[in-house]
């Protein structure tokens, strides 16, 4: 979904460059949290992966094709705020480097792809964590739900940002209905991408994957005396 | 956060470093970028279809950076696809690296005492 040049007219692409810049800088603030010398390293990975995954269209219908965006991913394995930072670098690497999305859409493909997904995957994340069960083997089905919802987000918000500042004058309803419809079908693609991902993170090393670290925490509490034999 | 720490590093015996993780993500990426891209659908993506059958697709404007040595996904000077694509592929894998580590490590905590993780 990236936006390129021309789509949008200037007035907004400033503001959403303001507010990807605004995003970004929180971020450089929040990601302290969330990081430290172990994690550091995972975090660069994880933006690799996501550009690496963002190379692979899959087709959704007749003629169309989608790619991950990798805010969900990126927020359940390496948390939020760092979920932001590495999109945005992909983002940035894509523009300059591959001339993939306007350089004056920049902001605004960051706020779509990045800050949405990022903010739409991660609060689904949570909100289904907070009523599962906690169990690890859930943690990639709820980043996947979460992956899911977080795309369709993005192309409403598109069509938001196409309302107030789109170069040319389209029936609002049209686009909303063809923005959402194909965005759910690379929604699935997101969620299944986003839940083998995180599930096999969580397979091997689920301490590594920021958000696993509340199930496993509540599980440390339920250590009982080791039965014989493994019961893993 | 810290007690989580501590008890799965102990729980973390038989199960494979932190080194063999972030090695095994790196190759996953590499692979994918360098090798399996060049598989991937050529159809234009959702808002790109979008934009032509709304009729928007004519706003857009020539990329400022489109004549860069990888523009496109692909290299400047390397005529067969697969490996143009796949260089491509894999120097945005090792930017894209660099940039977000070394972001992360700018912005990480900086414990008194070292980690007990080395691995």
């Amino acid at each position: 979904m990236h936006v390129p040049d021309g789509f949008l007219d200037a007035p907004t692409s400033v503001v959403t460059g303001a507010v990807a810049a605004a995003g970004v800088g929180l971020a450089l603030r929040g990601a302290r949290r969330e990081l430290d010398d172990r994690t550091a390293p995972l975090a660069g990975l994880v933006a690799a992966f996501v550009f690496a995954t963002q190379m692979l269209n899959f087709p959704v219908a007749s003629g169309t094709s989608g790619h991950l965006m990798g805010g969900a991913i990126a927020a359940v394995l390496v948390g939020p705020w760092t979920g932001v930072l590495c999109t945005s670098v992909v983002f940035l690497v894509q523009c300059l480097l591959f001339a993939d999305g306007g350089v004056t859409a920049l902001g605004t493909n960051i706020v779509l792809m990045g800050l949405t997904t990022v903010l739409v995957g991660w609060l689904v994340f949570r909100g289904l964590q907070a009523v599962l069960p906690r169990r690890p083997s859930l943690v990639p089905v709820a980043a996947g739900i979460g992956a899911f919802v977080s795309v369709p987000a993005a192309a409403l918000l598109f069509v938001v940002l196409y309302a107030v500042g789109g170069a040319a004058p389209v029936p609002l309803d049209n686009l909303t209905t063809a923005m959402v419809g194909v965005h759910l079908l690379i929604g699935i693609g997101e969620g299944v991408i986003t839940f083998l991902a995180v599930g096999s993170i969580v397979a091997v090393r689920p301490d590594l994957c920021y958000g696993a670290r509340r199930v496993l925490a509540a599980r440390e509490l339920e250590i009982r005396p080791a039965a014989t034999g493994a019961s893993a | 956060m810290s007690t989580t720490q501590s008890s799965s590093d102990r729980r973390t015996g038989r199960r494979p470093s932190t080194r063999a993780v972030a090695v095994g993500i790196l190759l996953v990426s590499v692979v994918l970028a360098g090798i399996v891209s060049f598989y991937a659908a050529s159809s234009p993506d959702g808002l790109t279809k979008v934009s032509q059958d709304e009729g928007f697709a004519d706003t857009e404007k020539e990329h400022r950076t489109g004549d860069g040595p990888f523009a496109g996904y692909g290299t400047e000077g390397v005529d067969d696809e697969r490996l143009s694509g796949g260089l491509a592929g894999v120097v945005g894998v090792v930017v894209v690296l660099v940039l977000g580590a070394g972001v992360a490590y700018a912005v990480r905590r900086r414990p008194g005492r070292d980690s007990p993780d080395r691995g």
